[in-house]
């Protein structure tokens, strides 16, 4: 076993070295960018992971995320947008670009192929890889928080805003989001007694995969006012079924774009649900998975729409018709 | 060479063989060149050719990069395509020559440097740093956030690969049986234990880790080269030194063991070096399938079974076959890229099978 011993150290030994050269280039880079950096019309950001960006051009834009692409749309900068991600789904438009795949296996090469002259990435887009060729070929990336609540999505319209050096349509749109949250959260004030309710992702071979605490359609329950059934289960898991039954959900909520036909027949067959309340009334809800999950600026009314099916008693007024919660007409 | 070498072997060889053996290994070699060549003209950022040898020769005399268009060619060249293709020949001839390797050592044509647990072994090492490694990520240097899951894979195979055949050793013999199916259960254990890190896994975690053990050679960087070279060279250095004793082999253990073959050592030796190549190989790739099975085979076709020609032939091969696939694999969808792990078993899975089916035939 010497032999494998001597594998080890001199592969910690040269993992060392190569460390110390890797930082030395990172170091050089970004003071090579400034310098070139046209003051007249660069402006800089700070984006979700505290690093300071400068962009001088943001008028070919790759767009990662489905919210981000949606956002952009909603300021009215959806020309801008040369490349997106698979999540970028909404509007139409966004599936005629040019699409770079899945946000954490971006290929550099196929980036740098459309020509981006900046980057707006959701937060944990990568791999780290290929964001460093990006960056070493100076094109900015920002990289845009997550966040599944009425904050994160302000927080991702204003940096997106700033990022693209239009501040006043972000805060034009951030007001108007901001006001829909309002809207709701007051018309959600009363409620008291918190609906039962289960987002299921898929149902393949007859076993649910339910949103536990901690995802994206938690927190759609949370601002819906409505309790998540499944809340003992972290993360997107299999359901045991008695559990499931045990937790007596009054709805099921799926997406509608899951790759798998999920219908009252479907859902109400499998073992999960038997004897539930939701089984028992068929209440089925079905949305469009980047309309329920996306938290862009659809999210209010995705909200709504959650809230007036879970709380049939209650008066929730209409939220004022936004440009981006439709599909825009051609 | 081929002279010297047909006449050393211990099983008779046709004179005449030699010409079309070294002719096999001439275009082979030329092979490996073009899909080399190709690797760094194709992509798609379109480059001219003529440019590419420019922005090298710039890039190497140190000429500044006056333009952004200039920059990126120069990043698409120097930092994406290079490291790319020579990490592409690293991968390729790593895994073929340790897939033919092992085919020797095991005497089984359907041997496979995943026999002896280097995949599930690094499977398992990656998965975990994923899924609890990146809970501690921040706090670590920024070199491991980078190459924290490499590294952790290159010793999870390795260390799979030394107890398996730790395993299978006993008073200093190493019976291939008991490697093959030590390897078998540490593999089903390395696949539980990764199974049960999959469930605690995330959503995004999860698919990371699909896309992991489908293999690419999208990550690759010169640290990713610089730390597979030693490990895939070392391997490769090797192989004619295992050619002799793997052709005695071929008659059986014992018969090796008489014509003067130190029997144990050979295996012994054969197998850190194709784990360590082949835990290198994966560590920067992830898990490319099939090409460790599928070219050894064609060069078997082609050059016939004596390992003097097989290794190189398979390393050759090896470097064009996985070059080949990867340049697919880049221009298939682009701007997107599909893991090299899909073309190569799309190519593999069918030859494999028809592998078997002709097995039949001879068999009966």
């Amino acid at each position: 076993m010497k032999k494998s011993l001597l594998l080890a150290l001199s592969l910690v030994c040269s993992s060392g070295l190569y460390a110390m050269t890797w930082t030395a280039t990172a170091a050089e880079t970004p003071a090579d960018s400034g310098a070139k950096a046209t003051p007249a019309k660069s402006f800089t950001v700070t984006d979700a992971r505290d690093r300071v960006v400068t962009i001088t051009d943001a008028s070919r834009i790759a767009s990662i995320g489905g919210a981000v692409t949606e956002i952009l749309y909603a300021m009215g900068l959806g020309d801008r947008i040369i490349a997106v991600d698979q999540t970028s789904t909404f509007p139409m438009d966004a599936k005629s670009k040019p699409q770079v795949g899945y946000t954490r296996t971006l290929s550099p090469e196929g980036v740098l192929s459309v020509g981006p002259s900046l980057i707006l990435a959701t937060d944990g887009s990568g791999p780290r890889t290929t964001i460093d060729v990006l960056e070493q070929a100076s094109i900015p990336v920002v990289m845009i928080p997550e966040g599944h609540d009425a904050e994160g999505v302000l927080r991702k319209i204003e940096l997106i805003a700033a990022a693209v050096g239009e501040p006043e349509k972000g805060k034009a749109l951030a007001d108007a989001v901001r006001a829909d949250f309002e809207t709701l959260s007051r018309a959600l004030e009363p409620v008291k007694d918190r609906p039962r309710a289960v987002f299921v992702m898929s149902a393949s071979g007859g076993a649910a995969v339910v949103g536990g605490s901690g995802t994206s359609a938690d927190a759609m329950f949370q601002l819906a006012k409505a309790t998540n059934a499944m809340a003992d289960i972290k993360g997107y898991k299999p359901a045991q079924d008695e559990a499931a039954m045990i937790s007596e959900p009054e709805a099921v909520v799926v997406m509608r774009d899951g790759g798998q036909k999920l219908d009252a027949d479907t859902i109400f067959a499998l073992p999960t649900f038997l004897g539930t309340p939701a089984a028992r009334d068929r209440k089925l809800l079905t949305y469009p998975g980047s309309y329920l999950l996306g938290f862009g600026p659809r999210t209010p009314f995705a909200v709504r729409d959650l809230a007036v099916a879970l709380h049939p008693g209650l008066e929730i007024p209409e939220l004022p018709a936004r440009p981006w919660h439709t599909e825009p007409v051609q | 060479m081929s002279a010297e070498q047909s006449s050393s072997l211990p099983v008779t060889e046709h004179k005449d063989a030699a010409r079309p053996v070294a002719a096999g290994l001439v275009l082979f070699g030329v092979l490996a060149v073009a899909a080399f060549l190709g690797a760094l003209a194709i992509g798609p950022f379109s480059i001219a050719p003529g440019r590419i040898i420019a922005v090298m020769w710039e890039a190497w005399s140190g000429v500044e990069t006056h333009t952004s268009a200039m920059l990126r060619e120069r990043v698409v060249v120097m930092d994406v395509r290079f490291p790319r293709a020579v990490l592409g020949v690293l991968v390729g001839a790593g895994t073929a020559v340790a897939g033919a390797i092992m085919q020797g050592v095991f005497r089984n044509p359907l041997a496979d440097p995943g026999l002896i647990g280097v995949a599930p072994g690094a499977g398992l090492a990656a998965v975990a740093w994923m899924v609890i490694g990146s809970s501690f990520l921040v706090h670590l240097p920024d070199f491991f956030q980078v190459m924290g899951l490499p590294l952790a894979a290159f010793f999870g195979g390795l260390v799979t690969t030394l107890l398996i055949s730790r395993l299978a050793t006993r008073d200093g013999r190493t019976s291939v049986a008991t490697l093959l199916f030590a390897g078998l259960a540490l593999g089903a254990m390395a696949a539980a234990g990764t199974g049960v890190l999959v469930f605690i896994a995330t959503e995004q975690q999860t698919r990371e880790l699909l896309f992991w053990t489908m293999g690419s050679l999208a990550g690759a960087t010169w640290i990713k080269v610089a730390m597979a070279a030693p490990f895939v060279a070392a391997l490769l250095v090797l192989s004619p030194f295992l050619a002799r004793g793997l052709d005695a082999m071929a008659l059986g253990e014992a018969e090796a063991y008489h014509v003067g073959i130190p029997v144990e050592r050979l295996k012994r030796i054969a197998i850190v070096a194709v784990a360590a190549g082949v835990g290198a190989a994966v560590a920067a790739a992830g898990v490319v399938g099939f090409i460790g099975l599928m070219v050894p085979h064609l060069a078997r076709l082609a050059l016939g079974p004596s390992h003097r020609a097989l290794l190189p032939a398979s390393a050759m091969l090896g470097a064009a076959v996985l070059l080949a696939a990867d340049i697919f694999a880049r221009m298939v969808a682009p701007p997107a890229e599909v893991p090299l792990g899909i073309v190569t078993a799309l190519v593999g899975a069918p030859f494999f099978l028809w592998l078997l089916l002709r097995r039949r035939a001879f068999v009966g």
